[in-house]
Formats: C-alpha cells, sequence, structure tokens
C-alpha cells in the first residue's frame, strides 16, 4: 500500500496557555479529499498550517510526503512545499502585483520556462478559475471570490500533488461559493486529485469530499466517509451537524 | 500586575527579541551560500537604501561640518588653536560622526521602511504565501537586503565624510578666513588612514545591525495594522539606540586593536 501523502500522528499545539490541538492522527491517501471540520476556533486552520510545515507542532509526528517535517529546518522544507498548494483564506495575494505575476510567480521561481510557456500556462489556470482577461488587474480591484479564485490558480499552476485548503468559501456571497466548490470538486478529476479542506459548510463538504473529519475540543470527534458522519452516533458529531456543537 | 511581575514580563520580551535577532542572523548565515544568489533584489536595495537616502545623508553631513567648524573656531580662537580647526573637524567626522549619524539617519528611514513592508506582508499572510510557494523567504526578502547594507552604508559613510570636511572647509574659509591650503594641510598631518578605516569599519557593522532590527522587527509583526504601527516606531528608537550603544563598543574594541 503506498505511503500516505499526508499523515499526523498525535500532534499537539498550544498557543500561550490554550492547547489548541490534544492530540490529532489522521493519514490522506492520494486520490482522496478530506473536508476538517469544526466550529469558529477549534483549531482547523492551525491543523492545516501544521499539515503543510507552516507552523511546528508542540509534540507529536507530521508526514509530508512521506518524510517527517515536524523538526525539519525551513529551508530543508522547501523543496516538499513546491509539491503541495496552498490557498489561504484571505487568498494572500501579493499586494503589489498583478494577478498575472501572482499566478506566474512559483513558475518564475521555480522553473526555467520561457515566457511563453508561463503566459500559456498563467491563461490556462486563470481560465480554469473563470477568470480570463483579469492579467492587469491588481489585487485590491478583485472581489473577495476572484481573490480566491486568484489564490487558487497560484496554488494549482505548479499542479501539486496535494492542495491545502483553508476555509475556501467563508466570507463569500451564495453565488461565489458555489463557484468555489464547483471548481474544487472539479479539481478531483483534473489537476489535482488529492487534497484537505478545512470548512465550516457542511453542504460545502459534502460537495467536494470523500473523507470527512470532525474537530472538537482539540481531538478529531469521528473520521470517515460522508454517509458515516451523516449517520454517526457520536454526539459532538451530531452537535455539529445540528449546529449545536461550541468550540473549546 | 506587580511591580515584580511587569519586570518579569519586560525582561522576558527582551531576552525574547534578543534571541530572535540573533536567531535571524544565524538563519541568514546560513542562506548566504544557498541558491539562487537573487542579484538583481541586491542591486534594487543598493538604491533603494543608499541612491534615494543620499540626499538626508549629504545634506546633514555638510551642516555637521559646518556647524562642527563653526564651534570649534569660535572656542579654539580662545587658546589661539584656530589653525587646528580642521584635524578637530576631519577626526570628529571620520572617526565618529559621519558613521554614526550616516547610520542613524540612513538606517532610521531603511529599517523603519523595511518594518513597514516586512510587517505589512507578514499581517496579510504574503510571506506565509511565499513560504508555501516553497520560495525561501529569508533569502529572498532579507539576504539581499542586508547584502545592500553592507555595501551601502560605507559607501554613503565615505561620501558623507567628504561633504562634512567640505563643509568644515567652507565656514573656516569664508567664516573665519582661514586659509583653505592651511585646512587641508593641517588635516593631511594629523590624520592618518585608520581614523578613515575605522570610522567605515564601524558603518559596515552599522548597516548589518540596522538592516536586521528593521527586518526582525517586520517579521515579529503581530496584531494587524496597530502592531505594524507599533513595529515600525520601535525600530526607529531601536535603531538609534542599537547605533549609539554599539558604537561606544565598537570605539572600546578599535582602540584595543588599532592604537
Amino acid at each position: 500500500m503506498a505511503a500516505p501523502i499526508v499523515e499526523l500522528r498525535e500532534v499537539r499545539k498550544s498557543f500561550e496557555h490554550h492547547e489548541v490541538l490534544r492530540g490529532v492522527s489522521v493519514a490522506l491517501a492520494k486520490g482522496t479529499t478530506l473536508a476538517v471540520m469544526g466550529g469558529s476556533g477549534s483549531g482547523k486552520t492551525v491543523f492545516l498550517r501544521i499539515a503543510d510545515g507552516l507552523l511546528r507542532p508542540d509534540a507529536g509526528e507530521v508526514l509530508l510526503f512521506g518524510t517527517p517535517i515536524e523538526r525539519m529546518r525551513e529551508e530543508a522544507m522547501l523543496p516538499l512545499r513546491r509539491r503541495a498548494g496552498f490557498v489561504f483564506q484571505g487568498a494572500a495575494l501579493f499586494d503589489s502585483l498583478s494577478v498575472f505575476e501572482n499566478v506566474a510567480y512559483p513558475l518564475r521561481e521555480h522553473t526555467r520556462s520561457s515566457e511563453g510557456e508561463i503566459v500559456d500556462r498563467v491563461h490556462r489556470f486563470l481560465s480554469l478559475v473563470g477568470l480570463p482577461g483579469t492579467d492587469d488587474l491588481l489585487p485590491a480591484e478583485l472581489s473577495g471570490g476572484m481573490r480566491k479564485r486568484v489564490g487558487i490558480a497560484r496554488a494549482l499552476v505548479m499542479e501539486p500533488e496535494v492542495v491545502f485548503f483553508d476555509e475556501p468559501t467563508a466570507g463569500l456571497d451564495p453565488t461565489n461559493a458555489r463557484l468555489v466548490a464547483e471548481l474544487i470538486a472539479e479539481l478531483r478529476t483534473g489537476v489535482c486529485d488529492t487534497a484537505i479542506v478545512v470548512t465550516h459548510d457542511i453542504e460545502f463538504a459534502d460537495l467536494v469530499a470523500d473523507r470527512m473529519a470532525i474537530l472538537h475540543q482539540g481531538r478529531f470527534a469521528e473520521v470517515g466517509s460522508p454517509a458515516e458522519i451523516h449517520h454517526s452516533a457520536n454526539p459532538d458529531v451530531r452537535k455539529f451537524l445540528a449546529g449545536e456543537l461550541r468550540a473549546s | 500586575m506587580t511591580a515584580v511581575e511587569l519586570a518579569k514580563v519586560h525582561t522576558r520580551e527582551t531576552l525574547v527579541w534578543y534571541g530572535g535577532l540573533a536567531l535571524l542572523a544565524a538563519q541568514v548565515g546560513r542562506n548566504l551560500a544557498l541558491p539562487p544568489s537573487y542579484l538583481w533584489l541586491v542591486a534594487r536595495e543598493i538604491d533603494v537604501i543608499g541612491v534615494r537616502s543620499l540626499v538626508v545623508a549629504l545634506t546633514a553631513a555638510l551642516f555637521t561640518g559646518m556647524v562642527l567648524a563653526l564651534q570649534s573656531a569660535v572656542n579654539m580662537a580662545r587658546f589661539g588653536a584656530e589653525n587646528y580647526v580642521g584635524p578637530v573637524v576631519a577626526l570628529s567626522i571620520l572617526r565618529e560622526l559621519g558613521p554614526v549619524l550616516t547610520a542613524i539617519l540612513v538606517g532610521g528611514k531603511v529599517a523603519s521602511g523595511i518594518t513597514a513592508e516586512l510587517g505589512s506582508m507578514k499581517v496579510t499572510e504574503q510571506i506565509d504565501a511565499l513560504r508555501s510557494l516553497g520560495v525561501n523567504y529569508v533569502k529572498k526578502l532579507i539576504v539581499p537586503r542586508l547584502l545592500a547594507a553592507l555595501l551601502v552604508f560605507p559607501l554613503v559613510t565615505i561620501l558623507a565624510d567628504g561633504i562634512g570636511l567640505f563643509g568644515g572647509m567652507l565656514i573656516v574659509v569664508f567664516e573665519r578666513n582661514v586659509d583653505a591650503y592651511l585646512y587641508w594641510n593641517t588635516i593631511s598631518y594629523w590624520v592618518v588612514l585608520k581614523d578613515f578605516l575605522t570610522g567605515i569599519g564601524k558603518s559596515v557593522v552599522f548597516g548589518g545591525l540596522v538592516t536586521l532590527i528593521g527586518c526582525y522587527n517586520g517579521l515579529a509583526t503581530e496584531g494587524g495594522t496597530e502592531g505594524l504601527g507599533r513595529s515600525t516606531t520601535a525600530t526607529v528608537v531601536q535603531v538609534a539606540m542599537g547605533v549609539i550603544i554599539s558604537d561606544f563598543f565598537l570605539t572600546k574594541l578599535f582602540l584595543f586593536l588599532f592604537w
């Protein structure tokens, strides 16, 4: 059996005196989209950042592409991160660069592609996210939904083996949220078939995920297929699905 | 919070700051030799740090030289030593005022700009975005600034030294009616090469120090735009204090080594 793309074993993380993750374990196999759900402040983003090595855990093991990264130096981690994409909740676009330059950024940094190849590839990915003809716009000139889609194009342009999505539909109107959800669902059959999506939106998770995990009180209350989660007898899972679960 | 608890918190924050600065310096050291070299970014930073700071540095140097000559001439005339205004001005500028004033003025301007830029990138997650794209942010954002500063600070200091001496000459010649030849002749007689070189040595250290302070405070920014304002203000104060305090220790060191 192939090694998981991402694996966390008994990961713990505290900020000041608040323990956010209290022993989280999960493995993501190739071809799987895992939706991590939980209330606000439940530690979903912290979990995602630890999985990509952007944050170090206090304890536990983190394996990215089978390599332990929890104590790895920043410089040593860079080649692994190039094989992964990360879509930030606020898009985190480079505000002084145009849409085109934002998407072209990883290509210019990590490849020796000619200008023509870069133009072709950037336009292909901007079309994929439904934003053709926006090359010269600056991030400040874009709506929230457009910014998120540019962020997705930038994360995908290197054709990563796994993509981490941090609340991709948060703060979007229903139309834009639907657009982003359909885009992420489409990616599974094309550019990237493995992803972790952090969200509090159950409807969205149903659309994109083939595995779900409910994060509560720093641990996964349950991990399983969407059907297993929806029919779970776990009281915390049932409360979350009913919208009654409070983060702590 | 009691005074003891407050002192503990303050001490902890100070130690964390110094430790963070040292760790950043070590990280920069590790990354210096790593590819890519980003030479075009070094060239851009030379323009930002050096060329765009010239007016400030040279204006300050001109007036410092003039005021120093004015004060020295008036007071040394009381002892009949007006002919030695040149060496007094030159030694003061070359050994201390040239490098220190340049570092405080250019450093304050440059380092606060660096803090604002990096801090803004930090609070908007752009630095994390670079990291997530597999870009070495230390190599891309900090190393070029540091290399440029190590090169530019001594060059600007050399120019400031020259302009400062020229300012002194203007006062001596036009205000005190001393012969310009005498001014430069006494300088060349009393001032030796190590007077000039120790000043330049200081400027290299100051360049590295102020750039590291600017970068570290930018990367350590937390708390949105309010935090960004705090970081930028802290940088201006820490640069001035850092230059003045390190100047004392560098002076002791250079006197010990070369005197």
